[in-house]
């Protein structure tokens, strides 16, 4: 074994550039019992950073609910798996490619999407459908259009060709994702319960193989950068985004779910951030084993890589196979068919260490363990930050002229957050494989489960402003939402799964929203029966200091026993009533209002009865599959106005007229804004057939769920009284154009 | 031996890649880029001896496969014999 | 009767077609593999849409030299039915079975939406049970489906009554408004001359139940069963 001497491995430089620090250099030579060579060096640098070891974020994380009945599959895996009955399973995760979509919008949304899938179909689940949280710097800026088009086209450039609907998601527009947008891609897939296969490594003896493209040099030490803030040097980090092949990735997807359909490998991994590295050494730790490979076998792009290279390649469309003794020639002979290199690259030893050798000579050798479980775990220092007292606090000195109610309403249907996202979406395909029972952007994401009465319902949420007023507060109201979204479809709630977005850890006060938003997400999943089964952490979500709002977005899974029952936002006809769950309390802190209007973030975001929420998803369930509500819609940014207007779009015109009593306070602002625009939790607003809705109302009353009848659905304006007086009033029409044109006003037509 | 093989659309046909491109260049302020067609560009690494038989495969490969001849032309570059390889 | 549905690398939609046919239709279907060189006794022949080889190059331009080419070829020329959907719409015409090209969308971008298509000919296989002026609402999802010929065959397919389906407004008007894609003449659907092999972009197999938003699409498959149990083909229901 060639060991470099210091000077090249151990010298302070070569250490600080592969992204560790001295204890974390101390800390390798101790595990070692040596000093690592170069190759060692940047295994380790991929395996500890951030990204891959969550070592900031690890004690935190093991707070989380993960576990319940229906639970097959926690964190730990490539991705999660819950029971949906008839023996089969959801399989499903969200990841994020935020610092990479800010280098190259379209390649690093595109590999973002590839990414996930591969997590999903490595556990040997078709996937089925994807969804994409996204957040963006204003639209004003042509930096940020030019993002938005790019990462919008990959999503769509990789998601359609490898066939694979995108059904639902959300997008949103705040000035601190400026320079740091956010893409969070979610993806389910369906598997037999007993066709899941882990990603562990085990049967010594049992041959190693990497399928899918060749190994190239793009990519080298992603991992780190994604562990990093971005200053002015990082337009020279564009190297380091690679470029995806969906096409290769759908031949991937065929070879590899047909390969463990016969039951052929006893573990698969795909190569995502760390590539090789990471795949060899995680399956090799999860299974208690080793594993030996020779990176001269492996199939390269480009001529003369090293082995550190080779193991450190971020190249896509590649997997790690741990195949069956004996059934070589059948895994060759599926991967050939398909036009797909198989190699065998080496073989499961019984020693625990990850060997590498090139041509047979030896190169790096390290325990598996020594690199996952063995990575650091940092307590890092919190802090609550300076000043939350006065930002709690709407300044009403500072707040502009109130707008007209109605003007306000169609000021917020017209901005970017609030707004269609049909623009984007419509290049999405939505429908693709024939599951899509819900239109894209009328309810959660909505896929059946053919061969079953069934279908999943699926939704992702985050609110960043309500998390800077109060993390633990705004993770808590992201999960009741996301779970609130799959509820209103009709589905259950049965699992969950998290993409946490921060900036740089070290810092005190970031690393405190953190630890206190996760402590919302466990307090808010423990309450509502939703545990976690896996996600991501996305940290250093930072631009020359200025973070991002702290982001946590929640991915709900729910599912509908039958699939007819499924409802959407839209009111299907006139003469219907209007029911009101839930109560408003005049709530605007951190609400969409207050930033559209006038310019502010402040305030306390909205109480939440987690009990109350419970029985409200509960209530919504049920009567979605007795068929008594005929449409459902929760109320979210912009408030009541906002939800009831949106109740009419894609309705051919159809409006509504109803009035609600004021809120019980100002919200610091205005009593007649507060009612229409406040963003009060736990409400949804429901259409019921006349003859129905004395029950129904009666019904959610005695399961604690507050009910008014607010009026009913017809004619062809929106109106809405308050306190017996029209506050709003406007043609359905008027408000639609408004809400359809917002994006594409922006976006097309505008060359740059 | 290297060839290029530059594919265009014909002039009939409508590029709306193309006029996207001359609207964005224009609203940059790039008023004097008055039209843009957009095309492929290939590079083939070729196993012949002579500038003669690269032009021919070439030529054969971009009417077979690389261009559709409903609506692009082409046209090939190849280096000549004459010149060692490795140059252009 | 059996249903061949070609797979090429990168098909995603062959499986929404096989299902479209077997669970909704009742009909057999069959995967035929892109490498394989017979069609083995299929009576219909479906090339589904997707993404084969990844759309590079140009739309169904590698997969036109596929061996099963050969095979279906000569099922269109003995007058077998010949259905290309979307991408299989794009490979008929790269292989030349049926004239003119694609271009990219007018607008550049990747389309997913309901349309309206209206029935222009019903004296095709795949339209015998519709009625002319019939207005189907189905899904389209690409990004190249501007259809392109050079005028004189924009003419002869005129003459010859070969343009089976046109993008139309719900009222059955071929309007500018109602062309998603910039299609000359809002072309979405031609014949060859024998009248057997019909490319259409728009997806009806994904219009088979309205679960999943539209059943418009159900009447193109139940046609050609009909057209061939009319020429004698025995049918050979299982489900």
């Amino acid at each position: 074994m060639t060991h470099l001497g210091p000077g090249s491995a151990g010298d302070a430089a070569t250490v600080a550039q592969h992204g560790l620090t001295r204890e974390e250099y101390a800390r390798i030579v101790d595990l070692l019992g040596r000093e690592p060579n170069l190759t060692e060096l940047g295994l380790f640098s991929v395996m500890w950073s951030e990204h891959c070891s969550y070592k900031s974020s690890r004690v935190h994380l093991r707070t989380l609910p993960t576990e319940g009945a229906g639970v097959l599959q926690g964190p730990g895996e490539n991705a999660g798996a819950v029971d949906i009955g008839d023996g089969l399973a959801a399989v499903f995760k969200i990841e994020s490619h935020n610092h990479p979509s800010f280098i190259e919008p379209y390649q690093g949304a595109a590999t973002g999407v590839g990414g996930i899938i591969r997590d999903i179909f490595t556990m040997g689940a078709r996937p089925i459908a994807l969804l994409d949280s996204l957040r963006f710097g204003p639209l004003e800026d042509r930096r940020n259009r030019r993002i938005v088009r790019g990462v919008v086209s990959g999503i769509g450039g990789y998601g359609n060709s490898i066939g694979i609907p995108t059904v639902g998601g959300e997008v949103m527009f705040d000035e601190s994702y400026n320079g740091n947008p956010l893409v969070n891609v979610f993806c389910l897939g369906i598997a037999r319960h007993d066709a899941i296969v882990k990603g562990q490594a085990s049967g010594v003896g049992n041959p190693v193989y990497y399928v899918g493209a060749k190994t190239g040099r793009d990519g080298i030490h992603g991992a780190t950068m994604a562990s990093a803030e971005f200053d002015e040097t990082s337009a020279d980090k564009r190297p380091t985004v690679q470029v995806g092949d969906p096409f290769m990735e759908k031949l991937l997807l065929e070879a590899c779910l047909e390969v463990m359909q016969a039951g052929a490998v006893v573990g698969v991994q795909d190569m995502g951030a760390a590539g090789l590295t990471c795949s060899t050494c995680e399956t090799g730790s999860r299974g208690g084993v080793g594993v030996e490979i020779d990176v001269a076998r492996v199939p390269q792009r480009e001529p003369g890589m090293t082995p550190y290279e080779i193991m450190l390649s971020e190249s896509q469309e590649r997997m790690l196979l741990i195949v069956k003794r004996g059934r070589e020639a059948e895994v060759e002979r599926i991967f050939e068919k398909w036009d797909l290199h198989a190699v065998r690259i080496g073989e499961v030893t019984a020693d625990g260490l990850l060997r590498v050798r090139q041509h047979g000579t030896l190169v790096a050798e390290v325990p598996n363990r020594a690199l996952t479980e063995e990575a650091p775990l940092y307590r890092r220092p919190m802090a609550e930050p300076e000043g939350r007292d006065v930002l709690q606090k709407v300044r009403r000195d500072q707040l502009g002229p109130l707008p007209q109610p109605t003007d306000a309403l169609l000021t917020l249907l017209g901005s970017p957050t609030v707004a269609s996202k049909h623009w984007i979406y419509r290049q999405y395909d939505t429908m693709v494989r024939t599951n899509t029972i819900a239109e894209t952007g009328l309810t959660a994401g909505v896929v059946r489960v053919k061969g079953t009465r069934r279908a999943l319902a699926m939704s992702v949420d985050g609110n960043g402003r309500y998390c800077l007023l109060d993390p633990r507060q705004g993770a808590r109201l992201a999960v009741a939402e996301a779970a609130r979204n799959v509820a209103c479809a009709g589905a259950r709630p049965i699992g969950a799964t998290n993409c946490l977005n921060f900036g740089n850890p070290e810092r005190p006060d970031i690393m405190w929203q953190f630890a206190e938003a996760v402590a919302g997400i466990g307090e808010a999943c423990r309450a509502l029966e939703v545990p976690i089964t896996g996600g991501n952490v996305s940290l250093y979500n930072e631009t020359d200091g200025c973070a991002i709002l702290p982001t946590p977005v929640i991915g709900v899974v729910g599912l509908l026993e039958d699939a007819a029952t499924v409802l959407t936002r839209v009111f299907p006809s006139a003469g219907l009533e209007i029911v009101l769950l839930g109560e408003g309390l005049g709530e605007l802190g951190g609400s969409e209002y207050l930033k559209t209007l006038h310019g502010l973030l402040q305030g306390r975001p909205p109480v939440i009865d987690l009990a109350r929420e419970r029985a409200l998803q509960r209530l919504l369930v049920e009567s979605a599959s007795t068929g008594v509500i005929r449409s459902a819609h929760d109320t979210a940014e912009g408030g009541l106005a906002v939800a009831l207007a949106e109740c009419c779009f894609d309705a051919g015109g159809l409006g509504a007229d109803v009035s609600v009593p004021g809120a019980p306070s100002d919200g610091d602002v205005d009593r007649l804004a507060a009612t229409l625009f406040g963003e009060s939790a736990s409400r949804v607003l429901v259409s019921v057939a006349p003859d129905r809705v004395e029950a129904f109302v009666a019904a959610a009353r005695s399961a604690g769920v507050p009910a008014t009848r607010i009026g009913r659905t017809g004619g062809s304006g929106i109106r809405i009284a308050v306190d017996g007086t029209v506050a709003i009033e406007c043609a359905v029409a008027d408000a639609e154009a408004r809400w359809n044109g917002c994006l594409a006003r922006w976006l097309d037509g505008r060359a740059a | 031996m290297k060839a290029r093989v530059f594919v265009t659309l014909k002039p009939s046909v409508f590029d709306p890649q193309g006029r996207t491109i001359v609207d964005a260049l224009q609203s940059l302020g790039y008023a004097a880029v008055a039209d843009v067609r957009q095309g492929k560009y290939f590079e083939l690494d070729l196993d012949v001896r002579t500038s003669d038989d690269a032009e021919k495969l070439a030529g054969e490969v971009a009417g077979r496969v690389l261009a559709n001849p409903v609506i692009e032309s082409f046209r090939i570059e190849v280096a000549q014999t004459d010149r060692p390889e490795g140059q252009r | 009767m059996r249903f061949a549905v070609v797979v090429f690398p990168g098909s995603n939609c062959d499986h929404d077609a096989y299902y479209a046919i077997t669970h909704v239709l009742g009909q057999q279907a069959a995967f035929v593999w892109h490498k394989d060189r017979s069609l083995a006794g299929a009576d219909v022949v479906i090339l589904p849409g997707g993404f084969s080889h990844g759309d590079y190059l140009r739309t169904g331009a590698i997969a036109r030299f596929s061996p099963i080419m050969t095979a279906v070829r000569e099922f269109a020329a003995a007058g077998g039915p010949v259905l290309g959907i979307c991408n299989g719409f794009q490979i008929l015409l790269e292989c030349g079975l049926l004239p003119g090209a694609m271009l990219r969308n007018r607008d550049v971008k990747f389309h997913c939406e309901f349309v309206g298509l209206r029935v222009e000919r019903t004296d095709t296989p795949f339209t015998s049970q519709c009625a002319v002026g019939q207005v189907l609402r189905l899904p389209i999802a690409h990004g190249e489906g501007n259809y392109f010929a050079p005028a004189e065959t924009i003419a002869e397919l005129e003459a010859g009554g070969r343009i089976v389906f046109r993008y139309a407004n719900l009222a059955g008007e071929a309007t500018e408004r109602a062309n998603p894609n910039g299609a000359l003449d809002n072309i979405a659907g031609i014949c060859n001359e024998a009248r057997n092999v019909v490319g259409l972009m728009p997806h009806p197999e994904r219009a088979c139940e309205t679960l999943v938003g539209s059943a418009d699409g159900l009447v193109v498959f139940e046609s050609v069963v009909h057209a061939l149990a009319a020429r004698g083909v025995l049918q050979a229901v299982s489900r």
